[in-house]
């Protein structure tokens, strides 16, 4: 069945403002889990359910290790959307626990958390993983232990076929199909003749691949490719490899060495520079202010969901910034230097309200419905821009386990990204890889 | 009672023990010792080369990841079930020891660390560089359904925990048994003297190239299972932090010490899993512990016990 | 870009890495060889020195130049104290036992890391160069009116990134007139040749270590503090300097800290120089194996004695 968005936020119950987002440490300094909701005026507001125990959301979180900027607005996000459900009944009339583990950003260490998740946490399903490899490494002990996994990794893992039936990745687009959007855009009015700068690892081959293609379908041509080790601190000297005719260069980067990257390409080509169209992976969580970045004036970049509020601004992006404590220029409300992941974190928020909508199609009560939630999720179509999601309109794709939704381009003009260019839905479809549905559970 | 008949019944008790266990705990441990064994298999090979012969490798994980690679890519290109595959995985991980002994032995102390941390860091660099089979750091999956061995489903909790364990008592078993004859003891006394033990005529290169070999093996069998029981294969495991793990195991349960490096494992895996839970800032506490660790039980644990109270302890 | 000008661009950049990494690795050198410790925190010691400097930085509201001044002269001194302090209560009590400080010294490292994460937090955060402008160089070329002096595309270095190169070579000539004309220098070098002699000589060698232990990491923070404005300040950013001083040190030779100088330079320069003529990846894979395959066959270093 199909649930459109008006469905998927319960009015009427908005006057509760008592947040309840506990996490496992706020619980374990306290009484007992039980005792303290029995104990608290919440047990009438969610006394609707047959259960009034919490769904217990397993978070998957990049605390420390390298994605760890990302980790931490990841974090604020969840406990935004989280108390946002809980304040409007909950899932089902029952109230959202988040259950957050550090994965240190590892393979290893992420599959263990899955683990502990469905084996020692109880936890109903898990949710949050952004690094790529993660992803990877999590998805296997999440079809073992037959816990749905919901993914916000952008990454091309969950339509490419190769995870399984139990994995998804509904709140946010993948970089196949922001990569290929971006294509008629850059041709048309940057220029034909590409130079492409990635990371040497999978996610800058993705790049690498998605973007090569489908500039080449416009009527381009990628000159140079150059995968920059991802070891690297320094870049100047790789810099020289761009041809001269290169019109437009197209760079990626991801880790803690982006700022370098972006500088050192501004000081390479001075005030001679062809065109340049970034994706905002290269700045997430940085201050497009910081010194040396002056030289990006004019230059273009993907987002995902724009940083800086845009004049048009719908209500929802305004009502998410507010939830989530961050202001028009993308950065928290309470440290203006502190700028978050803007193009990123909203998948959270976004999958949040998926698996709330999801189980409540689904009537979720427990673990034994596992399946019949997996399968309410892989009917869902359409998703309206709303509150439950505020970055644009979606459509799920059941069989690929993947959403699509728009892709925006901005360019930077006086030290802002101002959004220049929406991608369509359908500019960001391709044919479908795979079709889980007739996977077994 | 013989030191060799207690040091027989001791690691027949441990093995045992982990049987027993898999009845007995809950599945959130039982996961997490059948995690612990494979790795505890990985330490054990690092200590054949560390803890008895005393050369410190800083490059263990292209052993580790050889195995996993090797096993990885035959299943997933080349179409091999798990038990060929296996033999492949141990076999490339078997042929780069070769390579990296007869380069490497050339060198002694820091520049051995250094020479092999650096050869890692190489092949941590190949597996990006041929991102096209390997998937790089993103590594790729090796489905449940490719994960069969005579019937058994190695994706089965228990059948997972006695693959584990099979694993981690045959390396236990066979590197145990190995110190107790003559090419063990030879070994022992290349770590405690290489001068003296090559004026006795023995063959010193030759006990350390087969050091590295064997301690380059049963690394990668390590790597080789750890892909096929729990279905993940990428390049995470060939980074430098994967090469201090063993180290760390090692030295924290007892270098030269047979259960040391199951000891090792276990204390880490817990330290962390257990401080995780009140606190993001749980390396923290690892680091505190292992300060106070070094400082108060610088043997290791197993190493400590055998000093104090066990000085037959294998 | 043509051949000769990106050769130069390479060799530049190069310079740059080298001259902050040639500091780094004094540090590292100067622990390895007279205490016989290998410092695994080292890089947390270039960490902190990052760190300390975007504190200090930022929070000085004048021109950019006064808070980099200011970062200079306390991160350094910051990482030294907390070195000192490490030794006393860690590596002091362990006798400097070469694998029990190895394993102490990762749990220091786990500690700077963490507490740099809570209190500076996941980001990169860039610290202002006190100045920096951008010089394009100019190229010969022979052309038909025979040379001619010409900009190329893209040829161009940093104000900012030359006063590294020349901050870092005053630095290890000051220090090495310090070693060999100071009495503190004579001390040190007596400690390192033989450390029972120096004892029966009535040199207080605790406290030399403690002091050579702090003063190797000031190094390492120094150079952070030269680095900084040009990459950003990140807590995991130790593990890169960390390697590749290991690597220097060994090259160069154990103990020799002229050794680790020409090491830091050749390892820098053949970084760039590298990159020049292969695909990047390809070009570490090499210059990696190159360290590997330099210390197998000669396993003493450059200038290192070979053992009897």
């Amino acid at each position: 069945m199909e649930r459109g968005p008006n469905q998927m936020l319960p009015t009427g119950r908005v006057e509760m403002t008592q947040k309840l987002i506990t996490s496992r440490r706020s619980l374990l300094k306290g009484a007992a889990a039980g005792g303290l909701l029995t104990a608290s005026p919440l047990v009438s507001r969610f006394a609707s359910a047959q259960s009034s125990a919490p769904i217990k959301i397993g978070f998957q979180q990049h605390s420390t290790g390298i994605g760890a900027a990302y980790g931490r607005w990841y974090g604020r996000t969840t406990d935004a959307a989280t108390k946002a459900i809980n304040d409007a009944g909950g899932i089902n009339g029952r109230p959202v626990e988040i259950i957050a583990e550090d994965d240190g950003t590892d393979p290893k260490r992420g599959a263990e958390v899955v683990e502990k998740f469905a084996n020692q946490h109880g936890a109903d399903v898990a949710f949050g993983t952004l690094f790529s490899h993660v992803v990877y490494g999590s998805a296997p002990a999440a079809g073992e232990q037959k816990i749905p996994y919901f993914v916000v990794s952008e990454g091309h893992h969950v339509a490419s076929g190769k995870l399984n039936r139990y994995t998804l990745q509904p709140g946010i687009t993948d970089v196949k199909s922001q990569v290929q959007a971006m294509a008629p855009y850059v041709s048309e009015n940057l220029g034909k003749k590409v130079t492409m700068i990635f990371p040497d690892f999978a996610f800058g081959h993705d790049h690498r691949d998605f973007f090569t293609a489908a500039i080449a379908a416009q009527g381009g041509e990628v000159l140079e490719h150059i995968a920059i080790p991802p070891t690297e601190t320094s870049f100047t000297k790789y810099f020289p490899k761009i041809p001269r005719d290169t019109e437009v260069l197209y760079h990626v980067m991801v880790g803690p060495a982006v700022l370098t990257f972006v500088k050192e390409l501004g000081e390479f080509f001075g005030p001679s520079s062809p065109e340049i169209f970034g994706f905002i992976d290269s700045l997430e969580a940085v201050d497009l202010g910081s010194p040396g970045l002056e030289f990006l004036e004019g230059t273009y970049f993907w987002e995902g969901n724009p940083r800086y509020a845009q004049p048009d601004q719908t209500s929802f992006d305004r009502n998410f910034r507010a939830a989530v404590g961050v202001d028009d220029n993308g950065a928290s409300v309470s440290d203006p230097s502190d700028v978050s992941t803007y193009s990123h974190m909203f998948g959270c928020w976004e999958t949040l309200h998926v698996i709330k909508a999801g189980m409540e199609a689904a009537d979720y009560q427990g673990p034994q419905d596992r399946q019949k939630l997996i399968e309410a999720v892989e009917a869902m179509s359409d998703m309206a821009e709303s509150d439950a999601h505020p970055q644009g309109p979606k459509v799920f794709n059941g069989k690929t386990h993947q959403v699509f939704g728009r892709q925006y381009i901005s360019r930077v003009e006086n030290g802002k990204l101002t959004r220049v260019h929406s991608t369509s839905v359908e500019d960001t479809l391709y044919p479908d890889e795979v079709d889980y549905t007739t996977m077994a559970f | 009672m013989s030191p060799s008949a207690r040091s027989f019944l001791l690691h027949l008790g441990v093995i045992a023990g982990l049987f027993v266990l898999c009845f007995t705990l809950s599945d959130y441990h039982q996961g997490n010792l059948a995690r612990i064994m494979v790795l505890a298999t990985y330490a054990i090979g690092y200590n054949v080369l560390f803890g008895y012969t005393g050369l410190l490798s800083l490059g263990h994980a292209m052993f580790f990841a050889a195995g996993m690679y090797g096993l990885g890519l035959a299943m997933q290109y080349g179409g091999m079930s798990p038990v060929p595959a296996f033999a492949v995985g141990i076999l490339t991980a078997a042929v780069l020891s070769v390579v990296v002994g007869v380069l490497a032995l050339r060198t002694i102390g820091v520049a051995f660390m250094i020479v092999t941390l650096m050869f890692a860091q190489s092949v941590f660099l190949i597996i990006l560089y041929f991102g096209t089979w390997t998937r790089g750091d993103e590594g790729f999956v090796i489905p449940q359904a490719a994960r069969q061995v005579l019937g058994m489903d190695l994706t089965d909790p228990l059948i997972r925990y006695l693959a584990a364990l099979l694993l981690f008592s045959s390396a236990l078993l066979i590197t145990a048994r190995m110190m107790q004859v003559r090419f063990g003891r030879v070994l022992i006394a290349v770590r405690e003297n290489e001068e003296r033990t090559q004026m006795l005529g023995y063959d010193v290169f030759r006990h350390k190239f087969l050091a590295v070999l064997i301690s380059g093996s049963i690394s990668g069998a390590a790597g080789a299972a750890y892909g096929l029981l729990f279905g993940y294969v990428g390049a995470t495991f060939a980074s430098v932090q994967y090469s201090i793990f063993p180290l760390l195991w090692v030295l924290l349960g007892g270098a030269g010490t047979t259960i040391g490096p199951l000891v090792g494992a276990v204390f880490m895996f817990y330290l962390i899993d257990y401080s995780s839970g009140f606190t993001n800032a749980y390396m923290l506490i690892a680091g505190l512990a292992l300060v106070l660790l070094v400082l108060f039980a610088r043997a290791g644990i197993m190493g400590e016990v055998r000093r104090r109270w066990a000085p037959w302890l294998p | 870009m043509e051949f000769g000008p990106h050769l130069l661009l390479a060799t530049l950049e190069g310079a740059v890495g080298a001259a902050v990494l040639a500091l780094t690795a004094l540090g590292l050198s100067l622990v390895f060889g007279v205490m016989r410790v290998v410092n695994v925190a080292h890089g947390e010691f270039y960490m902190l020195g990052a760190v300390v400097a975007w504190f200090v930085a930022s929070a000085m509201s004048a021109h950019p130049a006064f808070g980099f001044m200011a970062a200079v002269l306390i991160a350094p001194a910051m990482a030294g104290l907390v070195a000192i302090l490490a030794d006393r209560l860690v590596l002091k009590r362990l006798h400097y036992d070469p694998e029990a400080t190895i394993v102490a010294t990762i749990g220091i490292l786990y500690i700077m890391q963490q507490t740099a994460l809570m209190t500076f937090g996941p980001e990169a955060r860039p610290v202002a160069p006190p100045f920096n402008t951008r010089i394009p160089l100019p190229w010969l070329e022979y052309g038909e009116n025979g040379f001619n002096l010409f900009y190329p595309w893209g040829l161009s270095t940093t104000s900012y990134k030359l006063f590294v190169i020349a901050a870092a070579a005053v630095i290890l000539v000051s220090f090495a007139l310090f070693l060999s004309r100071s009495r503190f220098g004579l001390i040190m070098r007596a400690t390192q040749l033989d450390r029972e002699t120096a004892l029966t000589f009535g040199i207080p060698v605790e406290r030399v270590y403690s002091l050579v232990f702090g003063l190797g990491a000031a190094l390492a923070a120094f150079a952070a503090v030269l680095i900084v404005p040009i990459q950003q300040a990140h807590y995991l950013m130790g593990a890169d300097p960390l390697l590749l001083s290991f690597i220097v040190v060994i090259i160069g030779g154990l103990g020799s800290l002229r050794g680790t100088v020409v090491a830091a330079l050749l390892i820098g320069m053949s970084d760039g120089i590298i990159s020049v003529f292969f695909s990047p990846t390809l070009a570490k894979i090499l210059a990696t194996l190159l360290v590997a395959l330099v210390l197998v066959f000669r396993p003493q270093g450059l200038y290192g004695k070979k053992r009897a």
